[in-house]
């Protein structure tokens, strides 16, 4: 991928700030930081895929990108245009959202036709009711459901088909950034595979980009053209998904690419792990400076004093690391 | 006599047996058929790794060995032996002697399975003086030994604790702990690490392997995740629909499926060495247990079933490198070992 200008980023993050307050006595509050200072940029049609473990804010980044919180600090900017709590309406329509678990985050008594055409009575994208159902049935053939289930109830549904609906519904108005929170987490591995080339073929063909947001690092290795690896509410690495890969940079990400089982037997029992101490700590009580120096075998005094800032190593990866 | 070659044979005798194990649940919608004629070896000190996804029968199977199912299940047929007794004929007396006892197991989501209201050390104490004849004092420096034994660091701080006070990973630990009290012959792990982080994941599997060569102690884990299965088993059953689909040495499953689900399931995960080739998943949802087909519980979404699949269930049949799978496309193209062992 070439050097790109500014200009042709579809979505840009700059110093991202969500700190939620945290009653911790009588009148005495403490923020937790869940992410704090969180810069990325996505361009048109491309996957971006953000990796984590539980609690490093990846959820929140992508929640808050989309101002379903209000951000503490930082900007967003959608095609050059900043996104702030009084336009996001101007904007909702071109970002959506795809949820982890489609069977919370689909309304149990809605039907299939009403919960996907919903986005579209908001928006007031179509004149009758005949287009409405037209445009309905259209996406469920375009997400690979059976258009004549259309009158059915979400608990007619399988998990694999019920994802399918969520994302019938983000794309039913049009969307050019859809936020994709865990969407393949909760599905068994064949039927994630379908849904994974769903998400790539509807890309293809509609050049959508997306935020990949998931736990799961071949998944997402798949999935990605670029990943940004995320700790205690900070960015540690970012880079082309098959640099991050082969050349990973900061220990957190080299240990957590050594943790990841390989599905293949030998390379699996003859591969050394670097097997982290400890817990992650509490984003109430973050250490000081880098926040991942508890667990780090590189930390030195510097990494006590003062947090790294992300880099550029070449190539666009970007590293937050004092010591590597 | 057959007993006596297989010992001569193998070196050592399978320290569970399961044969032809059915176990079903009575539910409004009718009899729902769960595990469907299951079977399968477990040698002493060797992982067997149990994968299938949700719906396949694979926590079923280690509910039914343990004799935990939910009230409306029950073991119709089959026999289950340890060591050569058969322990799915014990009374529920000597069932919870021998439970957590010989064979112990720990769950996915450790903040269930461990009791909010009293202290770790309480808990771990309790299955302790469950199943020994020690005294308190005893049970619990055994029990803070046991926690040290796991990884836990500050053993005599955390036995005072309360479940809520620690971690996903510490309290997986601790449920280690608690299983391996007595020492057992054999654990069942039923997805231990599914609600983890991958550090975290790394750190229990590895847990799991040091105490496994220290203690000489057969492993059964139950997962969906291939990964984990590839890393942990030395053999491993595929399920699919209850039924058995195949098993083998980890090295025969992966590298040499020969039943389509196997294929299926493989095919449907990135390709490690080439991480853009695009996935091939399996067409169609997961089976419905209430409505099994008459053949092979996979016919429904087998690219390659033939009239036979529809009709009748698949034989398991000795492949040419040894493993054994129920597939009929085996069948047709005569690629299987004639073998007396598997037909007895």
């Amino acid at each position: 991928m070439s050097e790109a200008n500014k200009s042709e980023y579809l979505v840009e993050v700059k110093n991202l700030k969500q700190y939620f307050p945290v009653r911790t006595g009588f009148m005495k509050t403490v923020p937790l930081k869940a992410v704090d200072d969180v810069s990325f940029a996505i361009r048109p049609g491309e996957t971006l895929g953000l990796v984590g473990e539980s609690g490093c804010g990846k959820t929140t980044v992508g929640r808050t990108l989309l101002h379903l919180y209000k951000p503490t600090g930082g900007e967003i900017y959608f095609e050059g245009k900043q996104v702030t709590e009084k336009n996001i309406g101007e904007f909702r329509k071109d970002m959506q959202m795809v949820f982890q678990d489609p069977y919370s985050s689909l309304d149990p008594r809605m039907t299939v036709e009403d919960i996907i055409g919903e986005p579209l009575d908001v928006h007031k994208l179509y004149s009758t009711k005949e287009e409405r159902h037209q445009k309905v049935i259209e996406l469920m053939n375009l997400v690979g459901l059976n258009a004549e289930h259309a009158t059915r109830y979400v608990h007619e549904f399988s998990g694999g088909q019920r994802q399918r609906i969520g994302i019938a519904r983000a794309l039913a108005v049009n969307p050019k950034f859809i936020v994709c929170d865990e969407a393949v987490s909760a599905l068994d591995v064949s039927i994630q595979a379908q849904v994974i080339n769903m998400f790539e073929e509807l890309q293809e063909k509609l050049g959508v980009a997306y935020l990949f947001i998931a736990h799961d690092l071949l998944v997402v290795h798949h999935i990605s053209d670029r990943i940004a690896v995320m700790y205690l509410g900070r960015m540690v690495e970012m880079a082309d998904a098959d640099e991050l890969n082969e050349n990973p940079i900061h220990p957190y990400t080299l240990s957590l690419l050594s943790a990841v089982p390989v599905p293949d037997p030998k390379t699996a029992k003859a591969s050394q792990r670097i097997i982290l101490e400890g817990d992650v700590p509490s984003p109430l009580n973050m250490p000081s400076g880098c926040a991942f120096r508890t667990r780090c075998r590189y930390a030195t005094e510097q990494c006590a004093k003062e947090c790294p800032a992300l880099t550029d190593r070449g190539n666009g990866h970007m590293v937050a690391c004092w010591n590597r | 006599m057959a007993v006596l070659e297989q010992i001569l044979k193998n070196g050592e005798q399978p320290i569970l047996k399961v044969v032809d194990l059915h176990t079903s649940f009575t539910t409004d919608n009718g009899e729902v058929q769960a595990v469907n004629g299951l079977s399968f070896n477990l040698n002493p000190g060797t992982t067997l790794g149990i994968v299938g996804e949700s719906g396949s029968g694979k926590s079923v199977t280690a509910y039914s060995i343990m004799r935990i199912l939910e009230s409306n299940g029950h073991v119709t047929q089959g026999k289950i032996l340890f060591n050569g007794e058969d322990i799915s004929k014990y009374s529920e007396k000597q069932m919870a002697d021998f439970r957590g006892n010989k064979i112990s197991i720990i769950f996915q989501d450790p903040m269930t399975s461990l009791n909010p209201v009293y202290t770790v050390g309480n808990q771990i104490v309790e299955a302790i003086t469950l199943h020994q004849q020690v005294g308190r004092e005893e049970a619990k420096a055994e029990a803070i030994e046991m926690l040290k034994q796991v990884g836990i660091n500050d053993a005599e701080r955390r036995f005072r604790q309360y479940p809520h006070e620690l971690s996903g990973g510490m309290r997986q630990r601790v449920m280690i702990a608690m299983a391996l009290v007595s020492k057992p012959s054999i654990l069942i792990a039923d997805e231990p690490t599914t609600a983890l982080d991958v550090t975290i994941q790394a750190q229990i599997l590895e847990l799991m392997q040091e105490l496994q060569k220290k203690y000489h102690m057969a492993i059964i884990i139950v997962t969906h995740d291939l990964g984990v299965i590839a890393q942990m088993a030395d053999e491993i059953v595929v399920m699919y629909g209850g039924r058995i689909c195949e098993r083998g040495t980890a090295e025969d499953i992966f590298y040499n499926p020969c039943h389509e689900y196997t294929k299926g399931l493989l095919k449907s995960i990135p390709n490690v060495d080439n991480m853009k080739e695009k996935l091939i998943p399996i067409e169609g949802s997961p089976i419905n247990l209430l409505n099994l087909p008459k053949g092979c519980a996979f016919c429904a979404r087998c690219s390659k079933a033939m009239k036979i699949c529809l009709e009748q269930v698949p034989p398991e049949l000795r492949m040419p490198d040894g493993h054994l799978a129920s597939c009929w496309i085996n069948v047709r193209d005569n690629n299987y070992i004639v073998d007396e062992e598997a037909a007895a």
